[in-house]
């Protein structure tokens, strides 16, 4: 501030009083929107967009290359798709590798939520759970297969072996950060109310770190399917208990490249269906409707 | 002894016995590990605190008035000396002594407001389901609230959500309410609110506080007995009544005259200590 030049003051102006209009006389002031707006705001919209428009992309440019055998056509591979589903065996794989899938995670993420529960109770707990998972986590669950098949024999008993390996480490690790993220005001606050031990697990951290929680049991689920299916595709099947892997691996053999791609369609069906509904409406009644995620 | 009691009537039910403490805390050190060094937050702390006592832990950041009401509250224990409530030791954090934080995340997001009411009263096996609901529903009218009832957390402002706090630590009933600078956090208006809202809470149930605040103008509103810390770590400078002061004589000389003594007593030292290193250069 040069002190030579004359200092700015602001003008001294004129006060006034009003008083606040009626709402009345004001006019609009909300407006409902347009149709097309609203439609625009739902995300399934959007999204089936998105699936029309590969669909369009795969069917154009599978005529253009014209090669069923390499490529089929989306047209051929819905109606393939529909044939297996109706008439075929595909429903019956597809519930088969749904059970064991099931199975598989329902253990994996029971492991998981005993091995974290000690973890946040006792230092042991935390330091066993840290190590397991540094040591097993990097591990590929298809890796452990081979002596699965030496320790289980061929069947169920192999493949839910290793989706527990493939679910417990993701999710025990996505549940612990949660749990490790919650404030510190709100852990007084459960102690306060007197919640110790499994209590305050359940009824206070559990909800508490729910948004990690359900972000791990989606991860666990992703990598159950994908090791599901490559189980599968690794051992094939036991009689008629094969899943959607053995089903993909049958039709490869005897060159029917639609059918191929129906399994494959399933697999990407199915994963869609219990994203947009199964975890959505989790989340739209539990982290959404809590205000702890957008 | 002393409990907040759901009965409209104005007066207590039954007197408790005023002449005895209800807190006391003798010769307390408290002190917290960091990664490297153990700090002593305060040192050999005395106090008593009484049947519906608005008592005030007053002192500048630092002085390790929060650590002192965690010891209260049961989440670090002493290195020497005792805290005793009605008597007994205090070993763990317990819902006889209902803590209201400054920060507004305290609440349990996944519950509406009624239910971060009941929880508790719940969990403490001090209420039944019903007894809980309508007790919960008492105290949310108390601090207008009532429209507000199913709302989740996140839907309320700053204020609401002390105000739901300090609703769900009154309907337990706890023998003493631990307030951690609950106001803080909020813009002066809602300040100027809420502290008027406690005053009327404590006249119309008479129970025993223990407020932490940095602020000299709110101790002598608030409290009826203010203690004074002194800085780093944090020693008993003075008990001081306020018996006498609210919001309306705030103004008055005497009201000043206080602020002033409490704001000597804790920056006096500083002066003198910055004038001593200037001496000693």
């Amino acid at each position: 501030m040069a002190s030579s030049e004359p200092r700015l003051s602001p003008p001294v102006r004129e006060e006034f009083e009003r008083s606040p209009r009626a709402v009345g006389e004001i006019g609009e002031i909300s407006r409902s929107l347009s149709w097309w707006q609203r439609i625009k705001d739902i995300t399934l919209v959007r999204r089936l967009f998105i699936l029309a428009l590969l669909a369009g992309l795969w069917q154009g440019y599978t005529i253009w290359v014209h090669n069923p055998l390499l490529f089929p056509t989306f047209t051929a591979t819905i109606d393939a798709w529909w044939q297996a589903l109706v008439h075929g065996p595909l429903l019956l794989r597809a519930w088969n590798s749904i059970s064991t899938l099931l199975m598989g995670y329902a253990l994996g993420v029971a492991i998981a939520t005993v091995l974290t529960t000690l973890a946040v109770l006792t230092r042991f707990g935390a330091d066993f759970l840290g190590t397991l998972t540094a040591m097993f986590s990097p591990l590929p669950a298809i890796a452990l297969l081979p002596l699965a098949l030496l320790w289980f024999g061929l069947g169920k008993g192999s493949i839910i072996f290793v989706l527990i390996h493939a679910v417990l480490w993701a999710v025990a690790l996505n549940m612990l950060s949660g749990f490790v993220s919650v404030s510190e005001t709100l852990r007084m606050a459960g102690k306060n109310y007197g919640l110790t031990g499994w209590r305050y697990v359940t009824k206070l951290l559990m909800p508490a770190a729910f948004p990690s929680i359900l972000s791990g049991l989606k991860i666990g689920w992703m990598f159950a399917w994908r090791t599901e299916i490559a189980a599968e595709l690794v051992f094939g099947a036991t009689s008629s208990s094969g899943g959607i892997g053995w089903y993909i691996f049958e039709n490869r053999n005897e060159l029917e490249t639609a059918a191929v791609f129906a399994g494959l369609l399933t697999v990407i069906v199915i994963g869609l269906l219990v994203e947009g509904i199964v975890f959505r409406t989790i989340e739209v009644h539990t982290v959404r409707k809590w205000g702890m995620q957008r | 002894m002393g409990a907040i009691r759901s009965s409209e009537s104005q007066a207590p039910e039954r007197q408790p016995d005023v002449s005895s403490p209800l807190l006391n805390v003798s010769g307390v050190t408290l002190q917290y590990k960091t990664k490297r060094q153990i700090v002593t937050a305060t040192y050999q702390v005395d106090f008593q605190v009484f049947p519906a006592d608005r008592f005030i832990l007053l002192g500048p950041s630092g002085c390790g008035k929060s650590t002192l009401l965690k010891g209260v509250g049961g989440f670090m224990s002493p290195v020497e000396g005792r805290i005793e409530l009605s008597g007994k030791t205090i070993e763990r954090p317990g819902p006889d002594r209902m803590m209201v934080f400054q920060e507004f995340d305290q609440l349990l997001p996944w519950k509406t407001v009624i239910e971060n009411i009941i929880f508790p009263m719940e969990t403490s096996g001090k209420y039944k389901r019903q007894e809980a609901i309508e007790q919960a529903e008492l105290f949310l009218a108390k601090v207008n609230l009532d429209k507000f009832r199913d709302a989740y957390p996140h839907m309320l402002s700053g204020g609401m959500k002390q105000r739901v706090a300090i609703a769900r630590g009154m309907a337990l009933g706890p023998t003493m309410l631990l307030m951690d600078e609950p106001f803080a956090a909020l813009d002066a208006l809602t300040r100027l609110k809420m502290q008027q809202e406690l005053l009327q809470l404590w006249d119309d149930f008479r129970f025993t506080v223990l407020f932490v605040t940095h602020s000299i103008q709110e101790a002598i509103i608030l409290g009826t007995r203010i203690l004074v810390l002194s800085p780093h770590p944090g020693q008993v400078r003075a008990e001081i009544n306020a018996h006498e002061f609210t919001h309306e004589n705030q103004t008055s000389a005497e009201f000043r005259a206080l602020q002033q003594r409490i704001h000597d007593m804790l920056f006096s030292e500083q002066v003198e200590q910055t004038r001593t290193a200037h001496h000693g250069e």
